[in-house]
């Protein structure tokens, strides 16, 4: 599989602010990347600087072989672009706003396919300035789509849409890597970038904190599963008996409610058999598996921020 | 120039289809020209050479017609696309930066063109207005008064970080222009301080170049007002060019 995006020491200031601090990754064809970090970490000047829209203060950008800065339109002509900021006149329809984008390119997609693909089929002649907040989400995508381009760039795709939304979302962006296409996207919902990618870069203030599967950046973190359950038997003693098992590390009570922290696969069942054996009763039993969200509290020491 | 042709259809489309705008460019000056002629006729008078109202008001209406574009529509409609991000859109994909500002000259000079055509049938029908110019040589001042404004529209697109600043710089520029250049009160009856300060003004050469030309008069007898012109045209095309952002 070839690289798609190739960056070394990428960096850039505004003023005095460095917002990219000289950070090197790649990205390979046919993969879904990932940027994510809390607002203001250098996501949408790293994923612009790639698209060929800022100038780097320094580093290389390659993008399927091209110069980005040098060799723009020529880029531009392969890659599809959602930005996090941009509108389109208010009484543009739909269908026009395809149809004006589908002529900027040598072979475009069909415009009524892909409207009907993206549920978008009747709106065609719904002016932007109607649309509600996923609909016109869902015709960026689109306009990132018709050119048929090689790489997918989709900065804060799901930003302000609702949790339905953002699933179906989720299902298109998989449907655009299946006809082969590299995505490059960024977001700051971890749930997002663990569950729709391959590899994710973790950043903050300007810098690569981690870079990998999401599944092998919760496992280096060793981190603990929780089982959470309500018991109101749970004396001392039952607590000593959980202590006591193997795979547990740590146990909690607040109230009736115990949390059990510890690792390996069994650990559900070796709660509810201890409580069994000692004859308590419980109930809302759930668990809580490590996710992104706990390798940024542990990589940055603090929550993300929303 | 892949998009172009669809650009200009879009932008025309999207330009008829915004209701002030486009009262102002086709039926703003035919009228006034209406409400003018009920008032004067067109009764030739020794004071506009033997020539009436109607006569000497459509070519001063039609430079009327290109400021009302030039100076207030087209900066609003680019410094408000790109305040938008409507112009950063179009930047991320393969359209050549070039075919944006041509799809704006050419969908403003269409529209222009349209309430130019409206004027003269209003003023032939009502008024059996007269014309004893040359058509090639008109259109030609047409094209060199349009482009020039135009070109200092953009100029004022250009410099304005905002639309609202672009559509305050354009009105404070374009009504006193109107008031003073003779485009909609005959220069004629301008008092002589006035006249003095609008040769200053570039519409005021515009109105100069049109009536002259849509009188019978030669290039030669208005050489200084289009030399003005283009003068506006070159200069205020490579400041745009120097000082255009698309964000």
């Amino acid at each position: 599989m070839g690289v798609a995006i190739a960056v070394q020491e990428l960096r850039k200031n505004y003023g005095a602010l460095c917002a990219v601090d000289g950070i090197s990754f790649q990205v390979d064809e046919g993969e879904i990347f990932g940027m994510v970090g809390p607002n203001g970490a250098g996501k949408t000047t790293t994923i612009e600087c790639v698209e060929g829209l800022r100038r780097p203060d320094g580093g290389e950008v390659r993008v399927l072989g091209l110069d980005p800065q040098r060799d723009g339109r020529a880029l531009r002509r392969i890659i599809g672009v959602q930005l996090q900021e941009c509108a389109l006149p208010d009484r543009l329809r739909v269908g026009e706003a395809l149809a004006l984008f589908a002529s900027f390119y040598e072979n475009p997609l069909p415009p009524r396919t892909l409207l009907e693909e993206l549920g978008l089929a009747d709106k065609v002649r719904t002016p932007f300035a109607q649309l509600s907040g996923g609909q016109k989400q869902r015709l960026f995508i689109a306009l990132a789509l018709v050119g048929n381009p090689r790489i997918v760039f989709l900065d804060e795709l799901t930003t302000g849409l609702d949790p339905q939304a953002r699933r179906a979302m989720w299902g298109l962006v998989q449907q655009v890597r299946e006809r082969g296409k590299t995505v490059f996207l960024t977001t700051h919902y971890m749930e997002e970038a663990e569950r729709l990618c391959d590899r994710v870069l973790i950043i903050d203030h300007g810098r690569i904190l981690a870079l990998d599967t999401p599944e092998n950046l919760i496992r280096s973190l060793g981190a603990e599963s929780r089982v959470v359950l309500t018991c109101q038997g749970a004396t001392d003693q039952v607590l000593e008996a959980l202590r006591a098992q193997a795979g547990v590390t740590r146990v909690e009570r607040s109230g009736e409610q115990v949390i059990v922290y510890g690792r390996g696969e069994g650990l559900v069942a070796t709660v509810v058999n201890t409580l069994n054996a000692a004859g308590r009763p419980f109930r809302d039993l759930r668990t809580e598996q490590p996710n992104l969200e706990d390798v940024f509290l542990t990589l940055t020491g603090r929550e993300m921020r929303d | 120039m892949r998009g172009l042709p669809q650009l200009i259809l879009t932008q025309a489309k999207l330009y008829l289809r915004e209701p002030i705008a486009t009262f102002f460019t086709i039926f703003y000056a035919p009228l006034t020209l209406i409400l003018f002629g009920s008032i004067y006729g067109n009764e030739p008078t020794p004071m506009f050479g033997n020539r009436g109202t109607i006569d000497i008001g459509v070519p001063a209406y039609i430079a009327l017609i290109i400021v009302t574009v030039g100076l207030i529509g087209l900066p609003i409609t680019v410094a408000a696309e790109r305040e938008k991000g409507i112009l950063r859109r179009y930047r991320a994909t393969p359209l050549h930066p070039l075919a944006y500002l041509l799809s704006e000259v050419v969908t403003y000079f269409a529209m222009t063109l349209l309430g130019v055509f409206l004027l003269i049938l209003v003023g032939r029908l009502g008024w059996n207005l007269r014309f004893e110019g040359n058509v090639l040589s008109v259109l030609g001042g047409f094209v060199l008064a349009t482009l020039s404004t135009f070109a200092f529209g953009f100029l004022v697109a250009s410099l304005s970080p905002t639309a609202r600043l672009a559509q305050t710089v354009g009105m404070v520029l374009a009504f006193p222009m109107m008031f003073i250049s003779g485009a909609t009160i005959p220069w004629e009856i301008l008092p002589g301080g006035v006249q003095r300060v609008a040769e200053f003004v570039p519409l005021t050469h515009a109105v100069r170049l049109l009536r002259k030309l849509w009188a019978g008069g030669s290039w030669g007898e208005v050489w200084v007002s289009a030399v003005v012109l283009a003068g506006v045209l070159v200069v205020c095309t490579a400041l745009s060019a120097r000082f255009f952002r698309w964000e």
